[in-house]
């Protein structure tokens, strides 16, 4: 790739396969720079992060921090509890105030779907999507798919099979952008009222069998089950959920080879994931958590340094 | 319109690459201390022929790092077309290690300066030398090359071009106009 032109990166929808290729090897030299004795280069040296975020996160927010800070870009984490937020101010107004301080890049994270593609209109700023509704995660996605790549050597032609509440999942539709861009095969599997109609149209697979889902899979992402946003009737209850959709070393056991485990976090365990494969030797959980400071840090540095055509 | 001249040869790259060899050998007395450094892409494929070479000398195979300088840079913001970021590898400490860090072309001295700070963040070496395939001048920082391949002065406008079997397909450097280049 010749040149990296999004000035902002909202989700992998708008990404063709060969911009998600460039992330995944621009943070394949970024990763190394963890391992250095000091941690930090100068790609980014004199700009200014805003981590905005209008949900609660830590692991994100911290790694999003983690990754600019290695750039050498100076952070200020917007605390939306403490903001004038409360006091009324729009989203935009909000963005323009960043704006105005000399904000060069803007990490945001809002419950309403496409809040961060609004912001990006509307500044000059680069904006990265941090997770938005249940719209997308992009770089949660990148990282899963740099860790598979990691692992597997390749994503063409993996199969990789979703597992958990895909309807309200921007990390599982991320990642199925993503992933089918790349030529992986992808299965979702949930219960029915988990599974958004007409998601077969995005590329993927549907079942409603976990042991179907796992059969054949290369890699299964376990999302995590998100109780606390639903609590309607329709909804499974938790114990239930782990017996019939919960990835125990039984299931594992029964398949004869040696299938990747990959889960955003946090972890809730012995809902989605029994402790055993949470710490087991085929979770490749906090090797993510890893990856996840590289592959932000190329996406910091790409929309940073972006040619506008 | 379009001129090129041949400025060296695949026998000219492999008699100095032969030349700068011994030269580091005589140079440095203990072979213990000495690590080569290759900044990415072309310099990488010389500092692997030096380091071959050196071997056949001293029976001795120094360690060998890569560097892309492209977070060290001084004109991301400015310059066109994207940088594309390549790996750093240095898989020894070069703690009190003697360096010399190599590169095919020694033109303005910006690249040499990112190296030699991203060097540093890897440790304290006992000092670092640079070893250059061709020198063709117009520096813009106090640098210069303790091995230099071929001295070559050429106007700023022109185009150095050096290609290497490992990623072209000969050995040759080249001198060319810009406005005259063919593609």
């Amino acid at each position: 790739m010749e040149k990296w032109t999004k000035k902002d990166l909202l989700g992998l929808e708008e990404l063709s396969r060969e911009e998600i290729e460039h992330v995944l090897s621009t943070a394949e030299s970024f990763k190394e720079v963890s391992t250095r004795e000091i941690k930090k280069v100068p790609a980014l040296r004199g700009k200014t992060v805003v981590n905005l975020f209008y949900e609660p996160s830590t692991r994100t927010r911290v790694s999003f921090e983690v990754a600019a800070k290695r750039l050498s870009a100076d952070v200020i984490n917007v605390a939306i509890e403490t903001s004038s937020v409360k006091k009324g101010e729009t989203l935009t107004d909000t963005g323009k105030n960043i704006e105005a301080l000399k904000a060069d890049i803007i990490v945001v994270r809002h419950s309403s779907s496409g809040a961060p593609a609004m912001l990006a209109e509307s500044l000059k700023a680069n904006v990265v999507n941090a997770g938005d509704g249940w719209h997308e995660h992009p770089t949660q996605a990148l990282l899963d798919m740099f860790t598979l790549k990691e692992k597997i050597g390749r994503i063409q032609g993996l199969k990789v099979s979703i597992v958990g509440d895909i309807a309200h999942s921007r990390v599982a539709r991320s990642n199925i952008w993503g992933l089918t861009k790349l030529g992986a095969l992808v299965t979702v599997c949930a219960p029915k009222v988990l599974i958004p109609e007409g998601i077969e149209q995005m590329g993927v697979r549907v079942t409603h069998d976990i042991d179907q889902a796992l059969k054949d899979a290369d890699a299964v992402n376990v999302l995590r089950m998100q109780f606390e946003r639903d609590e309607s009737a329709a909804f499974p209850k938790q114990l239930e959920y782990f017996k019939t959709f919960g990835i125990t070393s039984q299931r594992l056991k029964k398949l004869k080879k040696n299938i990747i485990v990959m889960h955003p976090g946090p972890i809730n365990r012995g809902i989605e994931i029994s402790s055993e494969v949470a710490d087991g030797e085929n979770s490749v959980i906090l090797e993510q958590v890893t990856n996840g400071i590289a592959v932000r840090m190329a996406a910091l540095f790409l929309v940073s340094n972006s040619q506008q055509e | 319109m379009s001129k090129e001249r041949i400025i060296l040869s695949d026998q000219d790259i492999k008699k100095i690459l032969q030349r700068l060899a011994h030269q580091i050998v005589e140079k440095n007395i203990n072979p213990g201390e000495l690590v080569l450094i290759g900044i990415q892409t072309r310099g990488v494929y010389i500092a692997q022929r030096v380091q071959a070479i050196i071997k056949e000398i001293e029976s001795q195979e120094i360690p060998l790092g890569i560097l892309g300088i492209t977070l060290y840079r001084d004109d991301l913001t400015t310059i066109g077309p994207n940088p594309v970021v390549k790996e750093t590898k240095i898989g020894f400490d070069i703690k009190g290690k003697r360096v010399i860090l190599i590169d095919d072309v020694l033109f303005t001295g910006r690249t040499v300066r990112a190296a030699l700070d991203e060097i540093m963040d890897f440790g304290r070496p006992q000092g670092i030398e640079l070893l250059v395939l061709v020198d063709r001048g117009h520096r813009e920082l106090p640098i210069r090359a303790d091995y230099v391949g071929k001295n070559m002065p050429t106007s700023k406008d022109e185009l150095v071009e050096v290609k290497l079997k490992e990623a072209d397909s000969l050995d040759q450097v080249t001198i060319k106009t810009k406005n005259g280049k063919v593609d």
